[in-house]
Protein backbone atom coordinates (compact mmCIF):
# COMPACT_ATOMS: atom_id res chain seq x y z
CA UNK A 1 0.00 0.00 0.00
CA UNK A 2 0.90 3.61 -0.73
CA UNK A 3 0.12 6.34 1.42
CA UNK A 4 0.54 9.58 -0.25
CA UNK A 5 0.97 13.20 1.31
CA UNK A 6 0.17 16.11 -0.34
CA UNK A 7 1.51 19.64 0.79
CA UNK A 8 4.06 22.21 0.10
CA UNK A 9 5.68 21.31 3.51
CA UNK A 10 3.66 23.97 5.66
CA UNK A 11 2.71 22.89 9.11
CA UNK A 12 -0.20 20.58 9.14
CA UNK A 13 2.31 18.84 5.88
CA UNK A 14 4.10 18.00 8.60
CA UNK A 15 1.35 16.89 11.40
CA UNK A 16 -0.61 14.85 8.56
CA UNK A 17 2.59 12.78 7.94
CA UNK A 18 3.35 12.69 11.54
CA UNK A 19 -0.61 11.29 11.83
CA UNK A 20 0.23 8.41 8.53
CA UNK A 21 2.91 7.70 10.28
CA UNK A 22 1.34 6.91 13.63
CA UNK A 23 -1.77 5.03 11.74
CA UNK A 24 0.74 2.96 9.90
CA UNK A 25 3.50 1.57 12.81
CA UNK A 26 -0.17 1.30 15.15
CA UNK A 27 -2.40 -1.17 12.40
CA UNK A 28 0.79 -2.74 11.56
CA UNK A 29 0.07 -2.34 7.80
CA UNK A 30 2.92 -2.68 4.96
CA UNK A 31 3.08 0.79 3.74
CA UNK A 32 5.51 3.27 2.25
CA UNK A 33 4.75 7.15 2.95
CA UNK A 34 5.67 9.44 0.22
CA UNK A 35 5.52 13.20 0.41
CA UNK A 36 4.06 15.49 -2.76
CA UNK A 37 5.34 18.66 -2.05
CA UNK A 38 5.13 20.04 -5.58
CA UNK A 39 2.62 22.38 -6.04
CA UNK A 40 2.14 21.20 -9.98
CA UNK A 41 1.77 17.85 -8.37
CA UNK A 42 -0.77 18.71 -6.09
CA UNK A 43 -2.88 20.84 -8.86
CA UNK A 44 -2.79 18.03 -10.91
CA UNK A 45 -4.32 15.50 -8.34
CA UNK A 46 -7.20 17.80 -7.91
CA UNK A 47 -6.01 19.24 -4.93
CA UNK A 48 -7.00 23.05 -4.46
CA UNK A 49 -6.45 22.92 -0.54
CA UNK A 50 -3.30 21.30 1.42
CA UNK A 51 -2.76 19.40 3.36
CA UNK A 52 -4.03 15.92 1.42
CA UNK A 53 -3.64 12.39 2.11
CA UNK A 54 -4.23 9.64 -0.58
CA UNK A 55 -4.24 5.88 -0.86
CA UNK A 56 -2.84 4.29 -3.45
CA UNK A 57 -2.95 7.45 -5.93
CA UNK A 58 -6.73 8.28 -4.78
CA UNK A 59 -7.40 11.01 -2.87
CA UNK A 60 -8.88 10.84 0.22
CA UNK A 61 -8.70 13.65 2.88
CA UNK A 62 -7.84 17.12 1.91
CA UNK A 63 -7.63 20.29 3.28
CA UNK A 64 -7.28 19.42 6.64
CA UNK A 65 -4.83 17.44 8.96
CA UNK A 66 -6.88 13.73 9.05
CA UNK A 67 -6.54 12.48 12.28
CA UNK A 68 -4.84 8.85 13.44
CA UNK A 69 -8.02 7.04 13.75
CA UNK A 70 -9.35 8.38 9.91
CA UNK A 71 -5.94 7.35 8.65
CA UNK A 72 -6.64 3.81 10.51
CA UNK A 73 -9.80 3.63 8.73
CA UNK A 74 -8.28 4.66 5.19
CA UNK A 75 -5.68 1.23 5.41
CA UNK A 76 -8.17 -0.70 6.82
CA UNK B 1 -20.54 41.69 27.54
CA UNK B 2 -16.72 42.92 27.75
CA UNK B 3 -16.78 44.37 31.41
CA UNK B 4 -15.40 40.73 32.17
CA UNK B 5 -12.42 41.43 30.52
CA UNK B 6 -12.35 45.04 31.91
CA UNK B 7 -12.38 43.45 35.71
CA UNK B 8 -9.42 41.35 34.67
CA UNK B 9 -6.98 43.64 32.95
CA UNK B 10 -7.82 45.82 35.67
CA UNK B 11 -6.80 43.22 38.22
CA UNK B 12 -3.73 42.26 36.02
CA UNK B 13 -2.38 45.64 35.48
CA UNK B 14 -3.23 48.14 38.70
CA UNK B 15 -3.45 45.07 41.73
CA UNK B 16 -1.06 42.26 40.18
CA UNK B 17 1.19 44.63 38.56
CA UNK B 18 0.75 47.52 41.06
CA UNK B 19 0.95 49.98 38.30
CA UNK B 20 -0.72 53.23 38.90
CA UNK B 21 -3.58 53.91 37.04
CA UNK B 22 -3.99 56.81 34.85
CA UNK B 23 -0.06 56.48 33.86
CA UNK B 24 1.07 56.05 30.27
CA UNK B 25 2.30 52.78 31.36
CA UNK B 26 -0.70 52.27 33.28
CA UNK B 27 -2.66 52.81 30.44
CA UNK B 28 -0.68 50.61 27.74
CA UNK B 29 -0.81 47.87 29.98
CA UNK B 30 -4.32 47.54 30.75
CA UNK B 31 -5.18 48.24 27.53
CA UNK B 32 -2.75 45.17 26.25
CA UNK B 33 -4.43 42.61 28.91
CA UNK B 34 -7.81 43.79 27.68
CA UNK B 35 -7.55 43.61 24.22
CA UNK B 36 -5.61 40.23 23.93
CA UNK B 37 -8.51 38.36 26.63
CA UNK B 38 -11.03 39.84 25.23
CA UNK B 39 -9.71 38.95 20.85
CA UNK B 40 -8.42 35.93 21.41
CA UNK B 41 -12.36 34.90 23.31
CA UNK B 42 -14.06 36.63 20.78
CA UNK B 43 -11.94 35.08 17.86
CA UNK B 44 -12.67 31.01 19.43
CA UNK B 45 -16.17 32.02 18.71
CA UNK B 46 -16.31 33.37 15.77
CA UNK B 47 -14.31 31.15 14.01
CA UNK B 48 -16.69 27.97 15.36
CA UNK B 49 -19.41 29.73 13.67
CA UNK B 50 -17.70 30.81 10.32
CA UNK B 51 -16.32 27.96 9.58
CA UNK B 52 -19.52 26.38 9.74
CA UNK B 53 -20.93 28.63 7.00
CA UNK B 54 -17.60 27.86 5.54
CA UNK B 55 -18.17 23.87 5.48
CA UNK B 56 -20.70 24.68 2.52
CA UNK B 57 -18.19 26.20 0.43
CA UNK B 58 -14.85 24.17 0.12
CA UNK B 59 -12.65 25.44 -3.19
CA UNK B 60 -13.70 22.56 -5.73
CA UNK B 61 -17.61 23.59 -5.24
CA UNK B 62 -16.42 27.45 -5.47
CA UNK B 63 -14.39 26.13 -8.96
CA UNK B 64 -17.77 24.43 -10.26
CA UNK B 65 -19.98 27.45 -9.04
CA UNK B 66 -17.58 29.92 -10.78
CA UNK B 67 -16.77 28.41 -14.61
CA UNK B 68 -21.00 29.06 -14.88
CA UNK B 69 -20.14 32.48 -14.87
CA UNK B 70 -18.77 35.08 -17.40
CA UNK B 71 -17.43 39.13 -17.47
CA UNK B 72 -18.71 41.00 -14.85
CA UNK B 73 -21.22 38.93 -12.68
CA UNK B 74 -18.07 36.33 -12.44
CA UNK B 75 -15.87 38.98 -11.37
CA UNK B 76 -18.62 39.54 -8.29
CA UNK B 77 -19.69 36.23 -7.75
CA UNK B 78 -15.56 35.21 -7.96
CA UNK B 79 -14.68 38.18 -5.43
CA UNK B 80 -18.19 37.04 -3.15
CA UNK B 81 -16.91 33.47 -2.81
CA UNK B 82 -13.62 34.85 -1.39
CA UNK B 83 -15.19 36.19 1.30
CA UNK B 84 -16.70 32.62 2.29
CA UNK B 85 -14.03 29.92 0.79
CA UNK B 86 -11.67 28.92 3.09
CA UNK B 87 -7.97 29.27 1.70
CA UNK B 88 -4.47 30.11 3.65
CA UNK B 89 -1.99 31.46 1.60
CA UNK B 90 0.10 28.14 1.04
CA UNK B 91 -2.72 27.08 -0.61
CA UNK B 92 -3.10 30.12 -3.51
CA UNK B 93 -0.78 28.11 -6.31
CA UNK B 94 -3.38 25.35 -6.17
CA UNK B 95 -6.55 27.42 -6.49
CA UNK B 96 -4.69 29.62 -8.80
CA UNK B 97 -3.83 26.33 -10.80
CA UNK B 98 -7.13 25.05 -10.34
CA UNK B 99 -9.06 27.62 -11.47
CA UNK B 100 -7.19 28.53 -14.52
CA UNK B 101 -7.12 24.95 -15.49
CA UNK B 102 -10.94 24.41 -15.69
CA UNK B 103 -10.88 27.71 -17.83
CA UNK B 104 -12.18 30.33 -15.40
CA UNK B 105 -10.70 33.51 -16.78
CA UNK B 106 -7.51 34.71 -15.64
CA UNK B 107 -9.07 38.02 -14.10
CA UNK B 108 -11.85 36.30 -12.43
CA UNK B 109 -9.57 33.75 -10.77
CA UNK B 110 -7.61 37.16 -9.56
CA UNK B 111 -11.02 38.97 -8.54
CA UNK B 112 -11.15 35.85 -6.56
CA UNK B 113 -7.12 35.85 -4.88
CA UNK B 114 -7.64 39.70 -4.25
CA UNK B 115 -11.00 39.67 -2.21
CA UNK B 116 -10.12 36.18 -0.18
CA UNK B 117 -7.19 37.63 2.07
CA UNK B 118 -8.87 41.23 1.99
CA UNK B 119 -11.82 40.10 3.65
CA UNK B 120 -10.97 37.83 5.80
CA UNK B 121 -14.93 36.45 7.68
CA UNK B 122 -12.60 36.33 10.86
CA UNK B 123 -10.82 40.04 10.93
CA UNK B 124 -14.44 41.53 9.59
CA UNK B 125 -15.98 40.05 12.62
CA UNK B 126 -13.45 41.50 15.11
CA UNK B 127 -14.65 45.02 12.82
CA UNK B 128 -18.05 44.40 13.79
CA UNK B 129 -17.58 43.64 17.50
CA UNK B 130 -14.93 46.54 17.80
CA UNK B 131 -15.70 49.38 15.23
CA UNK B 132 -19.51 48.32 14.73
CA UNK B 133 -21.23 47.51 11.94
CA UNK B 134 -21.33 50.55 9.73
CA UNK B 135 -17.72 50.33 9.46
CA UNK B 136 -17.55 46.37 9.46
CA UNK B 137 -19.82 46.83 5.79
CA UNK B 138 -18.18 49.65 4.67
CA UNK B 139 -15.00 47.33 4.96
CA UNK B 140 -16.86 44.28 3.31
CA UNK B 141 -18.02 46.19 0.60
CA UNK B 142 -14.96 47.82 -0.44
CA UNK B 143 -12.53 44.68 0.31
CA UNK B 144 -15.12 43.01 -2.60
CA UNK B 145 -15.32 46.05 -4.56
CA UNK B 146 -11.27 46.43 -4.63
CA UNK B 147 -11.45 42.44 -5.66
CA UNK B 148 -14.19 43.15 -8.76
CA UNK B 149 -11.96 46.09 -10.03
CA UNK B 150 -8.66 44.71 -9.75
CA UNK B 151 -9.86 41.41 -11.52
CA UNK B 152 -11.28 43.23 -14.20
CA UNK B 153 -8.72 45.62 -14.75
CA UNK B 154 -6.30 42.26 -14.81
CA UNK B 155 -8.64 40.92 -17.12
CA UNK B 156 -8.25 44.23 -19.76
CA UNK B 157 -4.88 44.22 -19.65
CA UNK B 158 -4.45 40.88 -21.61
CA UNK B 159 -1.94 39.34 -19.15
CA UNK B 160 -2.25 35.43 -19.88
CA UNK B 161 0.65 35.49 -22.00
CA UNK B 162 2.61 36.26 -18.39
CA UNK B 163 1.70 33.23 -16.39
CA UNK B 164 3.80 30.56 -16.22
CA UNK B 165 3.41 28.18 -19.26
CA UNK B 166 3.21 24.82 -17.15
CA UNK B 167 -0.08 25.74 -15.84
CA UNK B 168 -1.80 25.38 -19.21
CA UNK B 169 -0.60 22.19 -19.65
CA UNK B 170 -2.02 20.65 -16.78
CA UNK B 171 -5.13 19.06 -16.94
CA UNK B 172 -5.77 18.13 -13.15
CA UNK B 173 -8.14 15.16 -11.68
CA UNK B 174 -11.69 15.48 -11.13
CA UNK B 175 -12.10 15.06 -7.59
CA UNK B 176 -15.32 14.24 -6.19
CA UNK B 177 -16.92 16.42 -3.22
CA UNK B 178 -17.27 14.36 -0.12
CA UNK B 179 -21.17 15.67 1.05
CA UNK B 180 -20.65 16.86 4.85
CA UNK B 181 -23.02 15.68 7.54
CA UNK B 182 -23.52 17.92 10.62
CA UNK B 183 -21.23 16.39 12.88
CA UNK B 184 -18.37 16.79 10.10
CA UNK B 185 -19.46 20.06 10.02
CA UNK B 186 -19.07 20.75 13.88
CA UNK B 187 -16.11 18.81 13.54
CA UNK B 188 -14.18 20.59 11.21
CA UNK B 189 -15.43 24.32 13.00
CA UNK B 190 -13.47 22.72 16.18
CA UNK B 191 -10.41 21.99 14.12
CA UNK B 192 -10.20 24.99 12.58
CA UNK B 193 -10.97 26.89 15.67
CA UNK B 194 -7.60 25.21 16.94
CA UNK B 195 -5.82 25.56 13.57
CA UNK B 196 -6.29 29.33 13.52
CA UNK B 197 -6.10 30.52 16.64
CA UNK B 198 -2.88 28.64 17.06
CA UNK B 199 -1.59 30.31 13.66
CA UNK B 200 -2.32 33.86 14.85
CA UNK B 201 -2.58 34.49 18.48
CA UNK B 202 1.41 35.69 17.76
CA UNK B 203 0.04 38.28 14.89
CA UNK B 204 -2.73 39.20 17.80
CA UNK B 205 -0.52 39.26 20.93
CA UNK B 206 2.25 41.36 18.72
CA UNK B 207 -0.55 43.70 17.02
CA UNK B 208 -2.16 44.31 20.64
CA UNK B 209 1.69 45.20 21.76
CA UNK B 210 2.21 47.83 19.27
CA UNK B 211 -1.59 49.00 19.70
CA UNK B 212 -0.67 49.22 23.44
CA UNK B 213 2.25 50.98 22.57
CA UNK B 214 0.99 53.63 20.48
CA UNK B 215 -2.10 53.60 23.29
CA UNK B 216 -0.08 55.26 25.83
CA UNK B 217 2.61 56.60 24.17
CA UNK B 218 1.85 57.95 20.42
CA UNK B 219 1.71 61.44 20.02
CA UNK B 220 -2.17 62.06 19.21
CA UNK B 221 -1.80 65.84 17.46
CA UNK B 222 0.82 64.23 15.79
CA UNK B 223 -0.54 61.57 13.63
CA UNK B 224 -3.40 63.25 13.69
CA UNK B 225 -2.00 66.38 12.06
CA UNK B 226 -0.28 64.03 9.56
CA UNK B 227 -2.79 60.88 9.09
CA UNK B 228 -5.86 62.72 9.44
CA UNK B 229 -8.62 63.59 7.09
CA UNK B 230 -7.23 66.59 5.99
CA UNK B 231 -3.73 65.53 4.81
CA UNK B 232 -4.32 64.23 1.18
CA UNK B 233 -1.47 62.41 0.99
CA UNK B 234 -1.83 59.73 4.15
CA UNK B 235 -3.95 57.20 2.72
CA UNK B 236 -0.72 56.81 -0.25
CA UNK B 237 1.91 56.63 2.54
CA UNK B 238 -0.05 54.25 4.52
CA UNK B 239 -0.91 51.93 1.38
CA UNK B 240 2.99 52.46 0.99
CA UNK B 241 4.38 51.58 4.23
CA UNK B 242 1.88 48.70 4.79
CA UNK B 243 3.36 47.06 2.11
CA UNK B 244 5.92 44.97 2.59
CA UNK B 245 4.37 44.27 6.53
CA UNK B 246 3.44 41.60 6.37
CA UNK B 247 0.33 40.06 9.11
CA UNK B 248 -3.06 38.99 8.80
CA UNK B 249 -5.72 41.07 9.15
CA UNK B 250 -6.17 40.12 12.70
CA UNK B 251 -3.29 41.20 13.92
CA UNK B 252 -3.21 44.64 12.36
CA UNK B 253 -6.94 45.32 14.08
CA UNK B 254 -5.35 46.29 17.39
CA UNK B 255 -3.27 48.12 15.62
CA UNK B 256 -5.58 50.64 13.22
CA UNK B 257 -7.83 50.67 16.54
CA UNK B 258 -5.38 52.54 18.55
CA UNK B 259 -4.03 54.23 15.62
CA UNK B 260 -7.40 55.58 15.16
CA UNK B 261 -8.00 56.20 19.01
CA UNK B 262 -5.48 59.24 18.02
CA UNK B 263 -7.12 60.61 15.38
CA UNK B 264 -5.96 58.59 12.46
CA UNK B 265 -8.51 59.03 9.76
CA UNK B 266 -10.69 55.81 8.97
CA UNK B 267 -9.85 55.55 5.51
CA UNK B 268 -5.85 55.82 5.91
CA UNK B 269 -6.08 53.55 8.83
CA UNK B 270 -8.19 50.79 6.92
CA UNK B 271 -5.99 51.41 3.46
CA UNK B 272 -3.15 50.65 5.46
CA UNK B 273 -5.10 47.46 6.91
CA UNK B 274 -5.90 46.08 3.46
CA UNK B 275 -2.05 46.55 2.14
CA UNK B 276 -0.68 44.30 4.91
CA UNK B 277 -3.05 41.81 4.20
CA UNK B 278 -3.51 42.22 0.31
CA UNK B 279 -0.18 42.66 -0.64
CA UNK B 280 2.70 41.24 1.19
CA UNK B 281 6.30 40.25 0.21
CA UNK B 282 5.66 36.11 1.15
CA UNK B 283 2.16 36.25 -0.92
CA UNK B 284 4.29 37.66 -3.25
CA UNK B 285 7.08 34.55 -2.85
CA UNK B 286 4.07 32.22 -3.53
CA UNK B 287 2.90 33.54 -6.41
CA UNK B 288 5.70 33.60 -8.20
CA UNK B 289 5.51 30.02 -8.30
CA UNK B 290 3.11 30.64 -11.45
CA UNK B 291 2.72 33.77 -12.98
CA UNK B 292 5.77 35.84 -14.10
CA UNK B 293 7.37 39.13 -12.11
CA UNK B 294 5.38 41.41 -14.90
CA UNK B 295 2.32 40.19 -13.41
CA UNK B 296 2.89 40.32 -10.20
CA UNK B 297 4.19 44.34 -10.76
CA UNK B 298 0.57 44.55 -12.37
CA UNK B 299 -1.08 43.28 -9.86
CA UNK B 300 0.28 45.01 -7.35
CA UNK B 301 0.04 48.24 -8.84
CA UNK B 302 -3.84 47.48 -9.55
CA UNK B 303 -4.76 46.46 -5.90
CA UNK B 304 -2.18 49.18 -4.83
CA UNK B 305 -4.46 51.55 -6.27
CA UNK B 306 -7.64 50.34 -5.83
CA UNK B 307 -6.91 50.20 -2.13
CA UNK B 308 -5.78 54.28 -2.31
CA UNK B 309 -8.98 55.02 -3.76
CA UNK B 310 -10.93 52.77 -0.72
CA UNK B 311 -9.11 54.88 1.25
CA UNK B 312 -9.98 58.52 -0.29
CA UNK B 313 -13.36 56.73 -0.53
CA UNK B 314 -13.82 56.55 2.94
CA UNK B 315 -12.33 59.67 4.73
CA UNK B 316 -14.72 61.61 2.14
CA UNK B 317 -17.58 58.99 3.60
CA UNK B 318 -16.93 59.61 7.05
CA UNK B 319 -17.85 63.07 6.54
CA UNK B 320 -21.55 62.52 6.53
CA UNK B 321 -21.59 59.12 8.60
Amino acid sequence: MKITIYGPGCKNCVNLADNAKKAVSETGVEAEIEKVEDMKEIAMAGIMSTPAIGIDGEVKIKGRVATVDEIKELLA
Amino acid sequence: MFTVFERFADLVTYTLFGIEAGTRLGDSVHFFFYDTTKIIFLLSIMIFFISIIRSYFPPEKTKKLLSNYRKITGHVMASLLGVVTPFCSCSSVPIFIGFVESGIPLGVTFSFLITSPIVNEVALVMLYTIFGWKIGTLYLASGILVGIVGGIVIEALGMEKHVEEYVYQISAQESEIKELDWSDRIDFAKEEVKEIVSRVWLYVIIGIGIGAAIHGYAPAELLAQYAGADNPLSVIAAVIVGIPLYSNAVGTIPIVEALMGKGVALGTALSFMMATTALSLPAMVILRKVIKPKLITVFVTVVGISIIGVGYMFNFVMNFV
